[in-house]
């Protein structure tokens, strides 16, 4: 177990020195420089700047530089947003985005499994085929379609839900379901897959003749049984809604991540893009891990490699 | 008869007479057997979900890839006085053109901003988003059925370490990659562009290779895992043996024997990879990273529909709906050809 742990702990650490790094070297593909929108500045002016940022340099010591002030979760300054450091900037966004993100993937679950469950244990009656429709339906829409279609319907056309910001409850019902119909509707076909895998096994069959109560035999046995590749998907679907919500958060004008990382690629603030990414991908790298290793902690029936 | 000796070599006539017509008819083959594409095939042709899905997908290729060539409009068009009509509503000057006696065609889905005849850049934006789809799954293909069958196939310390790459790859959180490298790439490509011999990467756009790189570059692992554990079955096979007995190079066996017998998991895999491909695509153009601005593809189509949502909901309506059911019927399709070509997997 220990040595799992540290295989995936060495893995991760290594992805993550590979997205900096080659989120390091796309960067510097980038012609004309962060400062060439401003107006005309002088040939000095442009030098100091360049000295500040440590431009100046050779590629490889700012590659260098860069490595270890990432290690100590500097990104450095904002090229845009003057004066802020983009760990600030960082660290006021994200809880917006986290919020979102995390009442999504709840969302996801808490209606996903019983959907999943519901349509398995009624397989082949009209309630089964109703919620396969609304799944193959939901994994086929993409959320900016969902997105803007909801903007339309219930916020200009019947003026139900307020289309932007997220100041009341009632501002994040619009963006939480196009955020999470995606995974629900993914969920809810990964959960009726495997419950009508396990309601077939045999320990279905003992647990019921041995004089469990139909509740007790789903709840303490199928479902527990059955949830086992939900949780697998946790991790791509943390990685979802994270990235899901760079067009939520647009079309929505949610001040979080995701909205700050699309300005800051139309702003090319250079530092602020790579603070994001590598930001992001750690985050999902490191939660895919932890699910992993969870994963394998919670079903003993896997085999260590 | 006069006793047969048993050691002699008289033969039995009868044993030599011509076949009768009921011998011959009971050697007749009455059906020719049915091989693993027929057998698939015939499955198929039974899924009437399947079936239809296809025919979407048919009637909209028909759409974006002929039915532009002769229609009245072009996608680039842009006709003065006919500004954000309504579907089937004719611009003053259209209508005198009529009053005259003059033939025009109907705009069936209205103009846009510019005055844009919106059906046809509907067709040629879902255009794009088909030739992204296949065109990515066709380099995922290629890609990744190699890589997966030489690390299967070769095993040993070959295949850990090129499945240690492809374990990495794939926790690489691809949207995060596929938009920086398409805003760092955009800028070389151009320059690239305008030097001779390479030309075409104008007319393709920046951006559209930089996906199609990043399909390249990220995608064809998950193609890369199935085809490996394909292999790993399929090499302890006798025929495999055979081959290596008959001096067949490793090359040869992997051509001819060991990815023609796992066609039926290569067919599935690139369909099911067509519609995430179009997924992909139409959320860059959404984002404004996508195809090169005069060209639409119906995720920009989309994004550019929101700042008129108020207005112009069909402008919106069109594109949105579009691109979810080119998904859906390409979904189903997939599902379908996997229930036909590997009835166990259906669940």
């Amino acid at each position: 177990m220990l040595k799992y742990i540290i295989k995936r702990v060495i893995l991760a650490a290594l992805t993550i020195f590979l997205v900096a790094t080659i989120t390091f070297f796309l960067m510097n593909l980038v012609p004309g420089g962060p400062f060439v929108a401003e107006k005309s500045i002088s040939e000095q002016a442009q030098q100091a700047l360049f000295e500040k940022y440590g431009l100046d340099q050779p590629l490889i010591v700012q590659y260098k530089n860069y490595l270890v002030n990432m290690l100590k979760g500097d990104f450095g300054l904002s090229l845009k947003q003057r004066g802020r450091t983009v760990s600030e900037i960082i660290m006021s966004k994200f809880p917006v985005s986290a919020k979102l993100g995390g009442l999504s993937v709840l969302t996801a679950l808490v209606i996903g499994i019983p959907l999943g469950s519901i349509a398995a244990l009624n397989r082949g009656k009209w309630i089964d085929s109703v919620i396969i429709v609304i799944a193959t339906c939901g994994i086929a829409v993409p959320s900016f379609v969902l997105c803007t279609v909801g903007m339309y319907l219930f916020g200009v056309n019947l003026r139900w839900l307020p289309t932007f910001g997220l100041s009341t409850p009632l501002h994040h019902i619009l963006p939480i379901f196009s955020l999470s119909f995606y995974p629900t509707a993914y969920i809810a076909r990964l959960m009726r897959s495997s419950m009508l895998d396990v309601i077939g096994q045999d320990y279905m069959r003992t647990a019921r003749s041995k004089g469990l109560s139909q509740f007790v035999s789903l709840f303490k046995h199928a479902l527990r049984n059955a949830v086992m590749p939900v949780v697998t998907y946790v991790g791509p679907l943390l990685a979802y809604t994270l990235t899901g919500s760079f067009i939520v958060e647009k079309i929505f004008v949610i001040p979080g991540l995701g909205k700050e990382f699309i300005s800051s690629i139309s702003n090319r603030d250079y530092t602020m893009i790579m603070g994001t990414t590598i930001f992001l991908a750690a985050l999902i790298i490191i939660m895919n891990m932890l699910v992993d290793i969870v994963y394998k902690i919670i079903d003993p029936r896997i085999k260590l490699k | 008869m006069a006793k047969k000796n048993p050691i002699s070599f008289h033969l039995n006539v009868d044993d030599f007479l011509p076949a009768t017509d009921s011998e011959k008819e009971a050697l007749v083959q009455m059906r020719p057997s049915v091989g693993f594409f027929k057998d698939a095939m015939r499955r198929l042709v039974k899924n009437k979900v399947a079936m239809v899905s296809l025919a979407f997908i048919i009637l909209i290729m028909f759409f974006s890839f002929v039915v532009p060539s002769f229609y009245p409009y072009r996608y680039n068009q842009q006709i003065r006085g006919s500004e954000y009509l309504s579907p089937m509503q004719y611009s003053d000057k259209e209508l005198e053109r009529i009053e005259a006696g003059e033939k025009v065609f109907p705009h069936i889905l209205g103009t846009d901003n510019l005055g844009r005849d919106y059906a046809i850049r509907v067709m040629v934006g879902s255009r794009i988003s088909l030739l992204v789809g296949l065109i990515a799954s066709a380099i995922i293909l290629i890609i990744g059925s190699i890589y997966g069958a030489v690390a299967g196939y070769f095993g040993g310390w070959v295949d850990l370490i090129m499945m240690r790459i492809v374990d990495i790859i794939y926790t690489i959180p691809d949207i995060l990659l596929i938009v920086l490298i398409s805003f760092s790439i955009a800028g070389p490509l151009e320059k690239l562009a305008m030097m001779p011999g390479f030309r075409w990467i104008q007319v393709i756009g920046a951006n559209l290779i930089s996906i199609f790189l990043v399909f390249a570059l990220l995608y064809w692992v998950g193609m890369a895992r199935i085809v490996r554990g394909q292999i790993l079955s399929l090499k302890q096979s006798e025929y495999v043996t055979a081959a290596k007995a008959l001096g067949a190079s490793n090359a040869r066996i992997i051509r001819k024997h060991l990815l023609t017998n796992c066609i039926g998991t290569l067919i599935v895999t690139t369909t099911l990879q067509i519609p995430s491909s179009i997924f992909t695509e139409s959320f860059l153009s959404f984002l404004g990273l996508g195809v090169a601005v005069p060209l639409p593809s119906l995720g920009s189509l989309a994004s550019d529909a929101i700042n008129g949502l108020n207005t112009y909901p069909y402008l919106l309506l069109a594109p949105a709906i579009l691109i979810s059911l080119i998904i859906l019927s390409f979904n189903l399709f997939g599902d379908g050809l996997r229930d036909a070509f590997d009835p166990k997997m259906k669940s």
